[in-house]
């Protein structure tokens, strides 16, 4: 089948989809965007989070053909040009990455946390931030960096 | 062919700051992008996809093996079984007893057989169902302790089921105390549960040999083993290390390696694979379950006497790491603690279980758990506080360990307890409490009602880098070169980056040695020599040692051209600068056109093998030392446990970036949490039941509680830079911390971790 998809503003289409393909699949492999990452794809950890329609989702968990005609924006999305996003700063500047391979999931949650409570509290971050497993920082990192880009959006 | 489109990348970021200070990760911005090129994100135009066909049996004789109708299927380019491995079908860490595909005995559920390459990645698991397999089903093989001494069991090996026994002997083995306390303890089989598939490209090349773009641990160890299997020289497999999405131990063993390479060499394409989480757990090895069996003797005023063992680890099918887990759990099994006597003996046994090998904490989680459980039991039977009786026993510099090596570097384990002891604890819960605090979180039915507080101690001691006589060594080959106009510097190593910072650390060291701002790290790969694996905590000392060799000796050969004595001089901002602080030479300038390349091995100090019948001999180079104070609360009615906070105080001998080493504390004690209260491969007649996750649970941010980290450092005058391994002992102390925590609030035994709500509730 062929899927038409709006991603990061652009609109685009990939041919030849089949029937079981995730749309974590079409991003990655069909479409050249290998940023939200594969690490469970049963919907358990978050690696693979993007928005879809606005809404983060597991890409994973939806269908290639469920996102026809929708808007996805993927973790390559996030930035403006060579502009970082504030969360993706403080990513950076917190060290909240180390293998960053639940990243890309883990900064599309943050992100969309920010623009829906900009003021949270580590009760709510925590709880937002539930979905996305990180092996390797023990989170107090991630902690900082979503308070820092908090702080830092509120400036902005 | 050429190298992938989407491939390793060099690493430009300049971020300044040298050691000691704390630069950002030259990868962190590539990352944050989604740019970054992980193994699994690894594409070539023409690629094919492969997969593996696993046993379904832990135990079992293959008798019939037929692929003929999956290479029927159209989109399938090639069907390979154990006939088909072109050199010799076998490979291993330590013993070479693991065969590439399974021929005619499988040893472990998830076994592979029969290896295919598709047009899609679909394609390829519909026609794993095309091949036939008929197997002879055998009874398995399961239990290690009988494993061990049971001599009528069937050979899984033409040795034996015994992998390695070590015993040690120190002292009076039979001496006798005043106060003894014994203690029978169990641990469950832990995950590495890295986050990044096992994934990897296979190029085919023209020389008839092979490019493989992979995530490892060790480049050149699979390098060799995947040469020999595949039947060419060595230097006709080339391996280029692409992003790793974490590593722990499980990515020492080969898992997709010779497997890409033989269906790229057979098809003449590139292949990828990628392995899903289900396939994941089987494909990688894991932590060793164990059964330990501990008697303490100490006198009436609590100082220990004697230390008496027997511990049984559970190797799988295959050896991988066991004899090495034998070593360490036997070398480490009386903890950081003066124990003038000692008996110990360990065995690491094949069994029909999933194979176990390396993870973090490599044969000292399982002894920590135990010898701290039975510090505690001490503790409570001297009437005394456990924090105390662990100072009282506490190794120092100039001890003698239970091998007899004397400890001849700082080891302030009295000062780590004593530092961890003294941190804030949380306030005492008063009145209505939010209950997403509480243990079960939102989902909890009580509001707190029946809700009990503990504290609780884990301090350990853990080897760093290989042991028992190993040549442990690296090589780094540093440039220097001017570029735009500015002297810059470029570092090359195969030492693997798997998370933990090592680009960031080679960048800090490459600064200071050479008075620079712009290093470049050149992705690793195996045109340079052998780095050693990322792990046993040994990167930064023996990587870390290459690349300040190589800097140094870059320095020199700067001072050589420029016709001067190396006397006094230092390389600072761009300059050659004298003693007497005066510029000598630009570097910019004195390098011109002619750049410097060189070389240089780090090798530790030798270590030596252990007297096989005492266990007696210098087998470390290095201890690392750390310990955890926990605080739980425990829901007694519902058996859940909250752990409120988590502190550590952790010696570091030197920390070169304080930043990254207070996330390493705070990750490895994150995965001391999961194994002490969820995380658990449960295998039950040699199958695995909970392969996803879904069903094995990793701590999530609601798990971890906040941490105090409270780093020293006491540098190692043996070390480079005096750095003591850092990214291991956390996650061993801080397991012993939580369980002994969760004793001190219930007054349950509690002998075996994963403790799960019903060894609380007792239903
Ligand atoms: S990859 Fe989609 S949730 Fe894990
Ligand atoms: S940084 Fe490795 S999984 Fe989060």
């Amino acid at each position: 089948m062929r899927v038409n998809v709006t991603v990061n503003g652009e609109s685009r289409r990939a041919d030849n989809v089949w029937e079981g393909e995730s749309l974590l699949y079409v991003l990655r492999e069909r479409l050249g965007l290998p940023g939200s990452k594969n690490a469970c794809e049963q919907g358990e950890c978050g690696s693979c989070t993007v928005y879809l329609d606005g809404v983060p989702a597991c890409a994973c968990l939806v269908a290639a053909g469920q996102a026809e005609g929708r808007e996805v924006v993927t973790v390559e999305g996030l930035a403006s040009g060579d502009d970082l996003d504030p969360v993706q700063e403080s990513f950076v500047e917190q060290g909240a990455v180390q293998c960053g391979f639940c990243t890309p999931g883990l900064l599309v949650a943050a992100h969309d946390l920010i623009e829906r409570v900009p003021d949270p509290s580590d009760v709510e971050i925590r709880e937002a931030l539930a979905g996305n497993l990180c092996r390797c920082t023990g989170y107090e990192k991630i902690l900082d960096a979503v308070r820092d880009a908090a702080a830092k959006k509120a400036v902005r | 062919m050429s190298a992938p489109a989407r491939s390793p990348q060099e690493l430009h970021d300049t971020i300044a700051g040298g050691i000691g200070e704390s630069p950002l990760r030259p990868d962190g911005t590539l990352k944050v992008r989604g740019e970054f090129a992980y193994s699994s994100d690894l594409w070539h135009e023409d690629m094919l996809w492969g997969a593996t066909l696993r046993s379904p049996h832990p135990h079992a004789r293959i008798v019939r093996l037929d692929v003929s109708r999956a290479l029927a299927q159209p989109g399938v380019h090639a069907v390979l079984t154990h006939e088909d491995v072109p050199g010799e079908n076998v490979y291993g860490l330590k013993y070479q007893d693991t065969p590439a595909l399974a021929a005619d005995l499988v040893r472990y559920q998830g076994e592979p057989i029969a290896i295919l390459a598709a047009d899609h990645p679909e394609i390829a698991r519909q026609a794993l169902k095309e091949i036939v397999v008929e197997y002879d089903v055998l009874e398995p093989i399961t239990d290690p302790e009988r494993a061990a001494h049971d001599a009528t069991l069937p050979k899984l090996h033409p040795g034996g089921n015994l992998v390695r026994h070590q015993r040690i002997v120190k002292g009076d083995p039979a001496a006798t105390a005043d106060v003894v306390v014994s203690g029978v303890y169990e641990i469950g089989m832990q995950d590495q549960a890295f986050l990044g598939p096992e994934s990897g490209l296979a190029v085919p090349a023209e020389d008839g040999g092979v490019d493989l773009y992979l995530a490892t641990q060790w480049l050149h160890v699979d390098q060799r083993q995947t040469a020999k299997a595949l039947g060419l020289p060595v230097d006709k497999v080339r391996l280029t290390l692409s992003g790793v999405g974490g590593a722990f131990g499980g990515r020492e063993d080969l898992s997709m390696q010779i497997h890409s390479c033989m269906l790229a060499l057979r098809t003449g394409r590139p292949v990828k694979m990628s392995y899903n989480r289900l396939e994941s757990f089987f494909g990688h090895v894991h932590r060793h379950p164990a059964k330990m069996y501990y008697e303490h003797g100490a006198t009436k005023d609590g100082k220990l006497v004697y230390v008496r063992a027997k511990m049984y680890f559970d190797g799988g099918a295959y050896a991988s790491k066991t004899p090495v887990v034998v070593g360490n759990g036997t070398t480490l099994s009386v903890g950081p603690y003066d124990v003038p006597n000692a008996h110990i003996e360990g065995w690491g046994v094949y069994t029909n279980n999933p194979t176990c090998g390396a993870m973090r904490g490599l044969g000292a989680v399982q002894p920590t758990y135990a010898y701290e459980s039975q510090m505690d039991k001490l503790a409570a039977a001297l009437d005394m506080d456990p924090a105390e009786l662990r100072i009282r026993n506490a190794l120092s510099e100039g001890s003698t360990v239970v091998t007899g090596q004397v400890v001849d570097f700082p080891a302030p384990v009295a000062e780590l307890v004593q530092r961890v002891r003294d941190l804030p604890l949380p306030p005492e819960p008063a009145g209505e409490r939010d209950i997403r605090e509480l243990p079960g979180g939102a989902s909890n039915t009580t509001h707190g009602e029946g809700v009990v507080r503990g504290v609780g101690y884990g301090v350990t001691i853990k080897n760093i880098s290989y042991a028992e006589g190993l040549d442990d060594y690296s090589t780094a080959r540093v440039r220097l070169e001017v570029l735009g106009g500015e002297a810059v510097a470029m570092v090359h190593t195969a030492a693997a980056e798997v998370g933990q910072g090592l680009v960031t650390l080679q960048q800090q060291i490459a600064r200071t040695e050479l008075g620079l701002t712009r290093v470049s790290v050149h992705p690793a790969d195996t045109s340079v020599g052998d780095a050693g694996s990322s792990s046993a905590s040994r990167q930064t000392y023996v990587t870390g040692g290459a690349v300040r060799n190589a800097c140094r000796a870059v320095a020199e050969a700067v001072y050589a051209r420029l016709g001067v004595s190396a006397e006094g001089m230092s390389l600072t901002g761009g300059k050659v600068v004298a003693a007497d602080g005066e510029v000598v030479a630009d570097l910019a300038e004195l390098l011109g056109d002619a750049a410097i390349e060189e070389t240089r091995e780090f090798h530790h100090r030798p270590t030596y093998p252990l007297d096989p019948e005492t266990g007696q001999g210098d087998a470390h180079v290095q201890y690392g030392f750390s310990a955890h104070r926990a605080v739980v609360d425990v829901d007694l009615d519902l058996g859940l446990v909250k752990v409120v906070q988590l502190d550590c105080a952790q010696d570091v001998g030197k920390a070169m970036n304080p930043d990254a080493v207070v996330a390493q504390i705070q990750g490895g004690s994150a995965q001391g949490l999961g194994l002490a209260v969820m995380e658990e491969i449960l295998v039950k007649d040699g199958k695995v039941r909970n392969p996803s996750f879904t069903d094995y649970l990793i701590p999530t941010i609601l798990d971890m509680p906040p941490m105090r980290v409270d780093v020293l450092e006491r540098p190692d005058p043996h070390a480079p830079y005096g750095v003591r391994g850092v990214g291991e002992p956390p996650t061993i102390s801080a397991t012993p911390a939580i369980a002994n925590a969760i004793r001190a609030a219930t007054g349950l035994e509690l002998p075996r971790v994963p403790i799960r709500p019903e060894h609380i509730t007792g239903v």
